[in-house]
């Protein structure tokens, strides 16, 4: 790939359930277009694409902002939403808050944030009760 | 190892879109109706047999490079999940079985490749 920095920003809309992932569906584009190792497109796609959804079912939206270098692919994931109160409990395989209806439609199976982590080489997430909930995620292209 | 074109006739499936990919062969296959256990395992050449019929069901495997996707119990999507699917050229069956005998029928007759945790 070449070695200019691309930025891609995306709006993440909550209004309809049935859109949601478009962004993380470009970001995958725009990475193989730019000849990264498909393993690792994989690992980004799926962590940027239950952040994306995790934004849709709980914060009503938000934004996704991504940087691909020749070294990494950052995403970052933020909402306005109701924040995390206790990220430690978040992290846990299974622990969900997750409504009926949102697991009628398939997710809130409490892997949400388990599989950001598993999928990526760095993962921060910074979340105040109230005021909304910043997710970045980083995966290294050359290690 | 099966061929879509066996497990067409080993599920008794309907094609619903990817009529040209019935020589295509998977190794593995998943079972779920939630889409985060899913993407918990990273496998290759997978089938994904679920009862969920909504457009995110054809976004994780297109997430996860899943080729096949079999919708179980008699459910069938809407139109706009088979385009979604047709454009992301993914292939997709349909089956009275359940989700339990659709996964037993597969795993007895070879696809018997599971995923990586961590």
């Amino acid at each position: 790939m070449s070695d200019s920095t691309v930025k891609l920003h995306y709006d993440i809309d909550a209004e309809d359930f049935t859109t949601a992932g478009e962004a993380s569906s470009g970001v995958k584009k725009t990475l193989t277009r730019l000849g990264v190792n498909p393993e690792l497109i994989k690992r980004i796609s799926i962590a940027m694409y239950e952040a994306e959804i995790n934004a849709v079912i709980h914060a009503n939206g938000g934004f996704a902002d991504v940087e691909i270098t020749p070294e990494m692919v950052k995403v970052v994931i933020s909402d306005n939403g109701p924040g995390i109160p206790c990220v430690e409990d978040a992290m846990k395989p299974g622990w969900s808050t997750a409504s009926n209806l949102v697991r009628e439609m398939g997710f809130g199976a409490g892997m949400g944030l388990p599989n950001m982590k598993r999928y990526t080489d760095e993962m921060c997430v910074e979340s105040e009760v109230g005021v909304g909930t910043k997710i970045t995620l980083i995966v290294y292209l050359n290690r | 190892m099966l061929k879509v074109s066996e497990i067409v006739k080993i599920l008794d499936a309907e094609v619903l879109t990817g009529q040209e990919n019935m020589d295509l062969e998977i190794y593995s296959g998943c079972g779920a109706d939630l889409m985060s256990d899913v993407m918990a395992f990273v496998k290759e050449s997978v089938i994904l047999c679920t009862g969920l019929v909504n457009p995110q069901v054809v976004r994780t495997a297109e997430m996860m490079d899943i080729k096949v996707l079999c919708f179980v119990r008699g459910k069938v999507p809407g139109e706009a999940v088979i385009e979604l699917a047709k454009e992301k050229g993914i292939t997709v069956l349909a089956t009275q079985q359940p989700l339990f005998i659709c996964c037993g029928l597969l795993y007895s007759n070879g696809i018997k490749g599971r995923g990586v945790w961590n």
